[in-house]
């Protein structure tokens, strides 16, 4: 059990890192990334938010779509739980934690729209996760995306001083180096859990 | 509108991923065989003109502050459906292409679609924007497939073309498409994650440098007659 934990948590972090080997939520990864502040802002947000989404879906896929019948809808019923989390998410921090809202700001509803987000709650259905191992699966694949955008952030501030083509401006130069990082990423898929 | 401003926005001048720089993940992720680039690029095609007719069908009787919700449930139906009709008729791309067929939800594409241009558009505009812009999107999909499989091991049309018993196409993904050098040379960090990303941002880079020299051209152009006229005065 413990294993296997570990397992999902080193997949989701290292090996099968989400932004870097599955693409999932590059648009936040690439819009949101021009500081380290705002990039570590908006990583903890998707940790929060991908951590509890995994849990609801996980109790709304077992015990609601399964025993009617209708898995089918599971991302039409997903998207509707991610956009309703994201929404109450939002006006608890704003009502309790009125400083840590302030510093997400804009980056709160747009975690509707981050496909890491559906992507993991959608994974965790595929891989027949139980409940543990969803929000485990769910928590380190924030992280992964976390550590993803803060390292990325860092070598961005560091581009802005560099010589490149004046066509690689912006994005191009930006998906250039977050390829080569992505490179870096791959000396880890050797690691394996025995 | 008319529909030759609208093809030539959606596929060069305000093309979704090259111009827009929106549903990226997609396209980095499953373009490592054209057959998947073409059935991703096809559905979403599909799926981008169902919801810009509907939406624009329904622009005026949606309120304005839920219109995102409403934006977000027809777009899942659509995507619902299609993904269904895959599993059933088109098993081998459904197992391809995995969780980004139920991922189009999410891609900026077709919500942006919807913000930006159904909104305030008739359904017959809205149904070209859908198809010129589900075409856009197709065409860097395709071309990054070509590249990437073409420089990564050196096929043309895996999945989508057999040639074991003369020219076909498949539909189950078998086919090993034509294999032009032997694969052993090919440079297979480009079917690694590596490769979307290098890929799509050479394409863009080289997006930028065309529309800029062509934005210079247009400025040369319109100052060239100006000067006449100074020198004439």
């Amino acid at each position: 059990m413990l294993t296997q934990i570990i397992a999902i948590s080193l997949g989701a972090i290292l090996t099968n890192n989400f932004i870097f080997s599955q693409f999932l939520g590059c648009c936040p990864f690439l819009g949101c990334s021009s500081k380290v502040d705002t990039a570590t802002g908006m990583g903890l947000a998707v940790v929060f938010v991908m951590g509890l989404a995994s849990a609801i879906c996980w109790v709304i896929y077992t015990y609601v779509l399964v025993p009617l019948g209708l898995t089918f809808l599971n991302t039409l019923a997903f998207i509707l739980v991610i956009a309703a989390l994201v929404q109450f998410v939002e006006m608890f921090l704003k009502k309790s934690v009125p400083s840590l809202y302030s510093a997400l700001g804009i980056y709160l509803p747009l975690i509707t729209t981050n496909c890491a987000v559906l992507g993991v709650v959608l994974l965790n259905v595929q891989n027949h996760y139980n409940f543990l191992e969803s929000v485990v699966y769910g928590v380190t694949g924030g992280l992964g995306f976390m550590l993803a955008i803060v390292l990325f952030a860092s070598v961005r501030e560091r581009i802005a001083f560099a010589d490149y083509p004046e066509s690689f401006e912006g994005f191009p130069i930006c998906l250039v180096s977050a390829g080569l990082l992505a490179l870096a990423f791959m000396g880890f898929s050797g690691m394996k859990i025995v | 509108m008319n529909i030759k401003k609208q093809f030539k926005e959606g596929l060069i001048t305000n093309n979704p991923v090259l111009v827009q720089l929106i549903g990226m993940c997609a396209t980095m992720a499953i373009t490592t065989t054209l057959f998947n680039g073409v059935g991703m690029g096809l559905s979403v095609l599909v799926i981008l003109t169902c919801c810009n007719v509907v939406v624009s069908a329904i622009r005026k009787i949606i309120p304005d502050e839920i219109r995102l919700a409403i934006f977000v449930v027809v777009i899942a139906g659509f995507v619902t459906i299609v993904d269904l009709l895959l599993q059933a008729f088109i098993p081998a791309l459904s197992a391809a292409l995995g969780v980004f067929i139920p991922l189009i939800v999410v891609n900026c594409i077709i919500i942006g679609r919807a913000e930006a241009f159904c909104q305030k558009n008739t359904v017959g505009a809205s149904f070209f924007d859908g198809i010129f812009q589900g075409l856009g999107y197709t065409c860097v999909l395709i071309v990054m497939c070509v590249v990437r499989e073409f420089l990564g091991s050196g096929r043309f049309g895996g999945g989508l073309i057999d040639v074991t018993n003369g020219f076909r196409f498949t539909l189950d993904g078998t086919g090993g498409g034509i294999q032009i050098f032997p694969a052993d040379y090919g440079a297979s960090i480009l079917n690694l994650p590596f490769g979307g990303f290098i890929t799509l941002g050479c394409l863009i880079a080289l997006m930028q440098f065309a529309l800029k020299r062509s934005k210079k051209k247009k400025e040369e152009a319109e100052k060239a007659p100006q000067d006449e006229e100074k020198e004439v005065a």
